[in-house]
């Protein structure tokens, strides 16, 4: 019943997938942490910067910007990420990079709407002690907002460990290139489709429910 | 605007710790600041009181910046407030400010909210920092509760914890912003006999409140904002007994007689 699934790595493909997401998931977390940083600070510059990048880079469709991390880049800028003789690691790198940028976006946006929850006087308190801005938005500030946005930044997640798929479109050997392959060399196609689809469900639905009871647990108590 | 009167037993400390001249601040077309001159010596306790939207808060927060002056000079210990920035940073941790929400860091223990600015700004030990925390929660009387987050508090007791945070960081004055008015009735007393104890042990202290008992009691001087400007300042006995300008006389009024 299960024969066509012979000569296919199936798991190795969805671990490129689980790498693809946690990667990105650390780049994303850590650049969009600094672009909410950049849209609630009081220097202007940085927060006009913050803002075009949110609004650019989240309404670019990220097919479009996978692709052109490949055939811009790298073929015309030669950003090959330390690996130009290597195709499949450039690629890999690529798209890490690619939907690093693009989730940060959202990332920061879940962020900032975490900081909006904070009420205003625990900044007051932190500066009227005597913590600077940097300090008082990593030390009062920000981890009360993460507390808050950890069920929205659970949808991010989930919304990104599907995204990886369109890695495909540069050739990176994860799940939906795979997927591919075998439908187009398998007969059964509905039984491809449904166990790539359940692969998805079975990464990404313990990650909701974690992050979801993660969530409640870790919530600030006013 | 009349000159500053100050109380015999007084006269030692004359040196001048806060000092607003001319200062002037709008909301949008409201002025809520109106050429202010204030001069507060070091060790003296001041209250300032006055009916709703008369600036009275709005006073207190400049005095260490958390609202900007649209013009006029506000010096503390002889140094004009800098602009945001590092060197405010380092003058908000010599002025203790207590809010009338607390505001205490909700993430944080009651100890941790103590300890936090003693660590990251005045680059204490964490071992020195836990025992002068705890040293202060004990004075204040909340030293049982060191261990737990602010929520689980309640309104007193997380008052006397804000307090201890501020006293933590040696502050040279200390602004109270309405510390009472967030507070079930019999909470108060609690938070006043702190306040109460700092004034004797001749902490500078500017408290913008409505409790009359505690101004008549702790305050060396009361202040009388009404609209945005300073009406009437004395010696508390002479300010309730007799005070002189109608405003006053007017807001007394209505709140002596129940």
């Amino acid at each position: 019943m299960f024969d066509f699934l012979e000569g296919y790595d199936v798991l190795g493909a969805f671990w490129t997938t689980v790498q693809l997401t946690a990667l990105s998931a650390v780049g994303s977390l850590v650049w969009g942490t600094l672009l909410a940083g950049m849209r609630v600070s009081p220097v202007p510059l940085m927060r006009g910067f913050g803002t075009a990048y949110v609004n650019i880079v989240r309404n670019i469709p990220l097919t479009v910007i996978i692709v052109f991390s490949s055939l811009g880049l790298a073929d015309i800028f030669g950003v090959t990420m330390g690996a130009s003789d290597d195709f499949k690691l450039q690629g890999f790198r690529l798209a890490v990079l690619s939907l690093s940028a693009y989730t940060a976006a959202f990332v920061c946006e879940a962020i900032r709407s975490g900081i909006n929850t904070v009420p205003v006087g625990q900044a007051e308190a932190a500066r009227a002690i005597g913590l600077s801005f940097s300090q008082s938005l990593r030390l009062i500030v920000l981890p009360q907002a993460f507390r808050a946005v950890i069920a929205p930044l659970a949808n991010v997640l989930i919304a990104l460990t599907k995204n990886t798929t369109v890695a495909a479109a540069i050739g990176v050997a994860e799940a939906a290139t795979l997927m591919k392959t075998m439908l187009e060399n398998e007969a059964q196609t509905i039984a491809v489709g449904a166990l790539f689809a359940l692969g998805f469900v079975v990464l990404t639905l313990p990650t909701g429910l974690l992050l979801g009871w993660v969530g409640k647990r870790m919530a600030v108590k006013r | 605007m009349t000159e500053v009167s100050v109380a015999e037993e007084d006269a030692v400390a004359t040196d001048e710790l806060v000092v607003l001249k001319s200062v002037n601040k709008h909301f949008g077309a409201l002025h809520v600041l109106q050429d202010i001159d204030l001069t507060i010596a070091r060790g003296e306790v001041v209250v300032v009181i006055g009916p709703s939207g008369s600036g009275k808060s709005t006073l207190c927060r400049t005095i260490n910046r958390l609202e900007t002056v649209d013009s006029g000079t506000i010096t503390i210990d002889g140094r004009p407030l800098p602009q945001e920035g590092r060197e405010l940073a380092r003058l908000r941790a010599d002025v203790g400010m207590v809010f009338q929400s607390f505001n205490l860091f909700a993430h944080k223990t009651v100890l941790e909210n103590v300890t936090l600015a003693q660590i990251k700004v005045r680059r204490a030990n964490k071992q020195q920092a836990q025992e002068k925390a705890r040293a202060l929660l004990d004075r204040v009387g909340v030293g049982a509760q060191a261990d737990k987050y602010p929520a689980q508090l309640s309104g007193g007791q997380q008052q006397r914890v804000a307090i201890a945070r501020a006293l933590a960081m040696d502050p040279k004055v200390m602004l109270f912003d309405e510390p009472t008015s967030a507070l079930d009735p019999e909470m108060i007393n609690e938070v006043l006999e702190v306040m109460q104890q700092l004034a004797r042990d001749g902490m500078t202290m500017i408290v913008v409140t409505h409790e009359m008992g505690f101004a008549r009691s702790a305050a060396d001087r009361v202040v009388f904002m009404a609209d945005g400007r300073i009406v009437e300042q004395a010696v508390p006995e002479q300010f309730f007994s007799n005070p002189r300008s109608d405003r006053a006389k007017d807001f007394l009024s209505k709140i002596l007689h129940h």
